[in-house]
Formats: C-alpha cells, sequence, structure tokens
C-alpha cells in the first residue's frame, strides 16, 4: 500500500467515468423513470463518431487542437442525436406501457447498436486504436505518477459534471425538467412544453455518455464495440448505489465502485480477478441495508 | 401458342435423353467431394490471427485441389469460434453433428481448443490443432482423435526463463489472463524462474478483457520489477504494454506465443514493441524447409491479410489431413487412426512426429525480439550484438 496516492488517482479517474455514466442514467430515470440499458451502447457510438472525427480532421490535417475539439464535438453531437431519437420515437410512444416494455425496448435498441458497429464499421469487430491527442507523459508528484492526459480528462470529466449540475439547476430548461420529474400533470398545465423537454432530457443524458465515450477512449488508446456492456452495468449499479435519480448520488456510487475495485487490487494480493465481484457484491449489501440508494431519501428532489 | 408438333416433341424428348446421358456420364468421371472443417477466430480481437490461419487452411486445401492426381475434390467448411469457449463448443458441436465432414482443423485459442476436445472425442471426429499451445489439450485425456502440430507452452517458458537468466535478470512480475490458457503459462513460468533462483515479486491475473491495468500497474511500479512477463494474448498483451509505457513503469516486456504475429506491432506501434521479447515454438516462415514454398503461394493467392505467426501450422495441419484422406479414404475412423501413425511425416515447418498423445514433438523454440517492427530472431538482431540494449539489463 506504498502508492496510496498513486491507486487515489486512478480510483479518481476510473470514477470519473463511471459518475458520467451513472449520471446519464439518474438522468433518464429521475425524469421520465426509465432505465435506459441502451445507456452503455449510446456511449459505445459516440466514441467511434469521435474516432471518425478524428480520422477526418487528421485527414485534412487539421491541428491537434481542433482534431480534438471536433472528437468531442462529434461524439457529443452523435449520442444526444441517437438519445433523442430514441426517446421521440421509442420512449414517448410507449410511455403509458408496462415499464418492463420500455426496459426490454432499451435493451434492444442497445444491441441493435453494438451489433451494427460490429457489422458495418471498417473492420467493427477489432479494437480499435484510438488517436493519442493529449500530451503524453507526465510528472511526479512526491511517489505519485501522474499522468498529463489523465489530468486533464478527469477535469474535464468533473468540469462536465459541474456543467450538467448547473444546467439542471440553473437554467429554465433544467427548472423544467425537475417541474416534469417531479408531477408531469402539473407541469403541463403550467405551461411546460412536455413534448420538448423530454427528447431534450434524453439528449442530454446521451451527451454525458458521448464525453465518456470520448474521455475512455483517449486515456485508454482504445475502443472496442463492447466496451459499453460492462460500464453500463457498473454505471447502473453506481447509480443505483447512489440513489437512483440523485445526481450527486450517481457520482458518489461511481467514485465508490471505482474505490472499491481499486482497493481490492491494492490492498488484497492477488485479487485482481475477483475485482468486479468485490464491488457486485458490496452492491448487494448496500442495496440490502438501503434500498433507496445512499442519498434517495437526503435529497428527496430528484434530478 | 403454337401447338407442339409431333417431331419437335420427339426432337426435345432426344434431346433431354441425351442431356441427361451426358451429365451422368460427367458425374462418373467427377471426383467425390470431401468437406473438412477449418476453426479459429474470424471476428473480435484475435481475427487477424484467424484470418491468417484460414488463408493458410484454404490454401493447403486450393493447391491440393489443383493437383490432378487426388483422388477427391476436397471442400473447407470454415466456421468462426470467436475465440470464445461456448462460441467453440457450439460450433465444434455443429461440425461434430455433420457426417460429410470427415476432419477438422480447429482452434487458435487454448481456453476454447480444452473446451471442445471432448466433442471430438465423443463425436469420433479426428482434428490436428493448428496454434492453440495449452499442453492439457493433447495430455490431460488420451484422445485418439486429437492431435496438434503447433508446439506447447512447457518449452516456450522453458527456453525463456533460461534466456533471462543469461541475460542477468533476477526480479520479475507475472501478468497473466486468467484463463486456464494464462493460468498454464503463469505456472510455467512460475517453475522455471523459480528453478533458475530468479525471484517473482507478483503474480496478477486479470480477465482477458479487462481495459484499465491501472490499479495493477500501480502495484506493479510499487514492486519495481526488472521484467514484466506477460501470459495472453495480443489484445490484452497491446494493452497492458501502452498502459505500462503512460503510467511510466520502465521494465523489460517478455511474452510468448501468444503475442507473436504482426498484430501484436500493428496495435502497440513499433515504437512502443521496441525491444519486446518472445518466445515461439519455430523458427521464422523463410527458414523453415518449406518457407519458400509456402510464402510464394500465399503471395500468388493474393491474400489481402498477413498469414500471422501460425497460418504455416494452419497449412501443414490441413495438409496433413488431406493427405491422410487421400490415403485411407474420407472415413473418420481410418483418419484417426492413420493420423495416430505419423511419425517423420515431411511438412513445410519440418518432420511432423506424433507421440502417443498426438502431439508433435519437433517444433524449434525460437527466440525472437522486436527490432524496428519487426520480429527479429534473437540471435542475428542489434540487441544480441550489443548494438541496442534491451531495458533495465543489470
Amino acid at each position: 500500500m506504498g502508492m496510496i496516492g498513486q491507486h487515489l488517482l486512478n480510483g479518481l479517474m476510473q470514477g470519473t467515468i463511471y459518475g458520467l455514466v451513472a449520471m446519464g442514467f439518474t438522468i433518464f430515470f429521475g425524469v421520465m423513470n426509465v432505465i435506459k440499458f441502451s445507456h452503455g451502447d449510446v456511449l459505445t457510438l459516440g466514441a467511434f463518431g469521435g474516432l471518425v472525427a478524428a480520422w477526418a480532421t487528421h485527414a485534412l490535417g487539421l491541428p491537434v487542437g481542433i482534431q480534438l475539439i471536433a472528437v468531442f464535438a462529434a461524439a457529443m453531437l452523435l449520442s444526444a442525436v441517437v438519445g433523442a431519437g430514441i426517446s421521440h420515437f421509442l420512449i414517448m410512444p410507449l410511455r403509458n406501457a408496462p415499464p418492463l416494455n420500455m426496459l426490454l425496448m432499451t435493451m434492444m435498441v442497445g444491441t441493435l447498436i453494438r451489433e451494427a458497429i460490429r457489422l458495418f464499421f471498417p473492420n467493427g469487430t477489432n479494437p480499435q486504436r484510438f488517436p493519442e491527442l493529449l500530451p503524453s507523459g507526465g510528472f511526479n508528484l512526491g511517489n505519485v505518477f501522474v499522468r498529463n492526459d489523465g489530468l486533464i480528462l478527469m477535469v474535464a470529466g468533473i468540469a462536465s459534471i459541474a456543467v450538467v449540475h448547473w444546467i439542471i439547476n440553473r437554467t429554465r430548461f433544467g427548472l423544467a425538467m425537475r417541474a416534469v420529474a417531479e408531477d408531469v400533470e402539473t407541469a403541463r398545465t403550467m405551461g411546460i412544453n412536455y413534448a420538448r423537454v423530454i427528447p431534450l432530457t434524453f439528449a442530454l443524458g446521451s451527451i454525458t455518455a458521448g464525453f465518456a465515450g470520448t474521455i475512455y477512449g483517449l486515456y485508454y488508446s482504445e475502443i472496442n464495440y463492447g466496451m459499453g456492456l460492462l460500464l453500463a452495468v457498473i454505471g447502473f449499479s453506481a447509480a443505483i448505489v447512489g440513489g437512483l435519480g440523485n445526481i450527486w448520488g450517481a457520482i458518489i456510487g461511481g467514485y465508490l465502485f471505482a474505490g472499491l475495485q481499486t482497493f481490492v487490487v491494492a490492498a488484497i494480493p492477488s485479487m485482481s480477478d475477483y475485482k468486479n465481484v468485490f464491488a457486485f457484491v458490496l452492491v448487494i449489501v448496500l442495496i440490502t441495508w438501503r434500498p433507496t440508494g445512499l442519498l434517495a431519501e437526503r435529497g428527496s428532489e430528484r434530478v | 401458342m403454337a401447338t407442339m408438333t409431333k417431331r419437335t416433341f420427339t426432337a426435345l424428348a432426344a434431346s433431354g435423353v441425351l442431356q441427361l446421358a451426358r451429365g451422368g456420364a460427367d458425374q462418373a468421371y467427377a471426383k467425390d467431394k470431401v468437406k473438412i472443417a477449418f476453426v479459429g477466430p474470424l471476428t473480435g480481437a484475435l481475427s487477424p490471427h484467424g484470418i491468417g490461419g484460414r488463408n493458410s487452411a484454404e490454401l493447403a486445401v486450393k493447391l491440393m485441389n489443383a493437383d490432378p492426381t487426388t483422388k477427391y475434390d476436397y471442400e473447407l467448411v470454415v466456421l468462426d469460434d470467436e475465440c470464445k469457449p461456448n462460441v467453440g463448443v457450439q460450433v465444434v458441436t455443429k461440425i461434430a453433428s455433420d457426417r460429410s465432414i470427415i476432419a477438422a482443423i480447429p482452434h487458435y485459442c487454448s481456453a476454447t481448443a480444452i473446451a471442445t476436445v471432448d466433442i471430438f472425442n465423443r463425436f469420433k471426429l479426428p482434428m490436428v490443432v493448428w496454434a492453440a499451445v495449452l499442453p492439457e489439450i493433447t495430455y490431460a485425456r488420451k484422445y485418439p482423435e486429437v492431435h496438434r502440430v503447433s508446439g506447447i507452452l512447457i518449452g516456450q517458458n522453458r527456453v525463456g526463463a533460461q534466456f533471462m537468466r543469461e541475460r542477468g535478470y533476477r526480479k520479475f512480475v507475472s501478468f497473466v489472463d486468467s484463463t486456464d490458457y494464462g493460468k498454464s503459462m503463469n505456472k510455467y513460468f512460475a517453475q522455471f524462474t523459480l528453478e533458475n533462483g530468479n525471484e517473482i515479486l507478483g503474480t496478477f491475473a486479470v480477465p482477458p478483457d479487462q481495459q484499465d491495468l491501472s490499479a495493477e500497474l500501480t502495484k506493479i511500479k510499487e514492486l519495481k520489477p526488472e521484467v514484466i512477463y506477460f501470459g495472453g494474448l495480443t489484445p490484452l498483451g497491446a494493452r497492458l504494454r501502452t498502459q505500462m509505457e503512460k503510467l511510466g513503469i520502465v521494465a523489460q516486456f517478455e511474452g510468448n506465443s501468444g503475442i507473436m504475429g504482426d498484430a501484436f506491432i500493428a496495435a502497440v506501434g513499433p515504437e512502443l514493441a521496441e525491444g519486446t521479447l518472445t518466445f515461439f515454438d519455430s523458427p521464422p516462415i523463410s527458414r523453415m524447409p518449406g518457407g519458400k514454398f509456402f510464402t510464394d503461394n500465399y503471395a500468388a493467392a493474393g491474400y489481402r491479410d498477413p498469414p500471422e505467426a501460425y497460418g504455416p501450422f494452419a497449412y501443414v495441419a490441413t495438409r496433413l489431413v488431406l493427405e491422410t484422406i487421400e490415403k485411407t479414404g474420407p472415413d473418420r475412423a481410418k483418419v484417426t487412426a492413420a493420423l495416430g501413425d505419423v511419425k517423420d511425416r515431411p511438412s513445410i515447418v519440418g518432420p511432423i512426429n506424433f507421440d502417443d498423445h498426438g502431439q508433435n514433438i519437433t517444433p524449434l523454440t525460437t527466440k525472437y525480439v522486436v527490432q524496428d517492427g519487426k520480429w527479429v530472431v534473437w540471435e542475428d538482431s542489434e540487441y544480441a550484438s550489443g548494438k541496442r540494449k534491451l531495458k533495465n539489463l543489470p
């Protein structure tokens, strides 16, 4: 445990990605009571969109800074469009159906997205090398090695969480979202355009997925068509642990999950293979102990 | 509509009879079709190896069919196991229950191969493994249907441990995937490394699809090894090498046959791959007895993808099966019996000698190092001459 600082830093980076994914789940559930199981696949699609943008801007000989902006913009735009499309064409028509129908439908959409990438993206069955657009190398802070790209991405991730929080709590759109989350009918009678708020909410949640997918690609230098599967399970679990519907709960759940995975490897010898087992056992214990999650009761306001 | 006259009808009928007769005669001279199956990863992260193997097996069939003296017309049935044991079991069950398939050339991945050996035995389908190197595939049980032209991982680890000791390395960390293959790699790596008096500072096993290795690598950094030994396949190996660099770990990277091939260098990039060591069960194809023949024909066939490290073995396994069918006829039991008797059979990788477990005992473990984006035999490299240096040399 001599490198506690290093493990903490690793956990923070992973936790930021998990937190971003969990935040998407919590936004969908908070407003629409929908558990969107295609969220991880929208993340993957965003990352692949970012990859295409990287190829295109590189081919055009544009500077690295522009390439980076294009990668994030493409990933978030693609995710937003797909997220809004899912809500408009699939979620809205099913809004009065039993919740199980919606759950099943989002799972199927996820499978469709995943298989489409595998089948139609060039060489899509194989892992794709994501270009390194951020400064490589790093510096030592005591005995902690700080990766330049990791630091930038972590700051960007935390900033994006703050931006989403600001949107939800400080803008008119956020107010409308919260009103819909609280009581749909009352919100409608107060003149809130329900049909506009829902797709925009899904677009916002999906943008966080696209953002997380790009961070993932830039951090690990590799993406693949199946990467969203485990990320979605972990993100969903983190959202549950934190308290589904509560943004801060999702973030805390993400960091808790990553922290636990890191702790298992760091503190218990030869336990690498069991780190997910430990993390999921904790989820089971926490849910049994506190079925509403860590923050659901304290934060009575959803989203 | 014009009425058909009696004469026209008679002419048409006569013509039809003649056609039928001619067709029958043609069939009498046509060779019987015989099917064999190739199984490997054609999709997924390990598909470069699977496609290289598939092309090589296909080449063997093409060349055999082009020979006018052969008794049969061969067809290669190609199936994708995705390097997943559950998929492997499905596709092998499918080919094994198809009685028109006489023999098979299966598997790149050991974890898949070990899951399917029982099926080959149960359905009495003879097979020759073309790549998977886990010892238990041939040695765990004595199945007459199971044979293997590639080597086993024991030799790779023995040679590797000796080589590292000779260089003066003392402190190792073992990083393996958590499949049977990875566990076996770790077992023999540990056995030979400890026998040599060297020290293993830590052992890490992770699932082959684990993306984030930072927690493990932080622990490894703390242990300060001179060498990181890797027992797994290309995707995880490439991820490990990339993330080692990102975390600032300067250790010599040592792999085995699982990372041998162009795919590893492509995935890591030539700069990062530079100096990587690997121990593989044969010399380069150019130095094999039929190396020129194989590379010339592979190039002439116009395949877009390279044969990768195990392509020549896939060719040899297929050729061996075809030659055996030529001798015995398309009969599973006879082919099984004849394969069991293979001794000193010439092939492009040297003579094939199966022991009493169907294991080829002639592979020659060779030491390789990446130099300028290519795998180079150690003795020919600038590392051996002292012009370049491995990392952390004492």
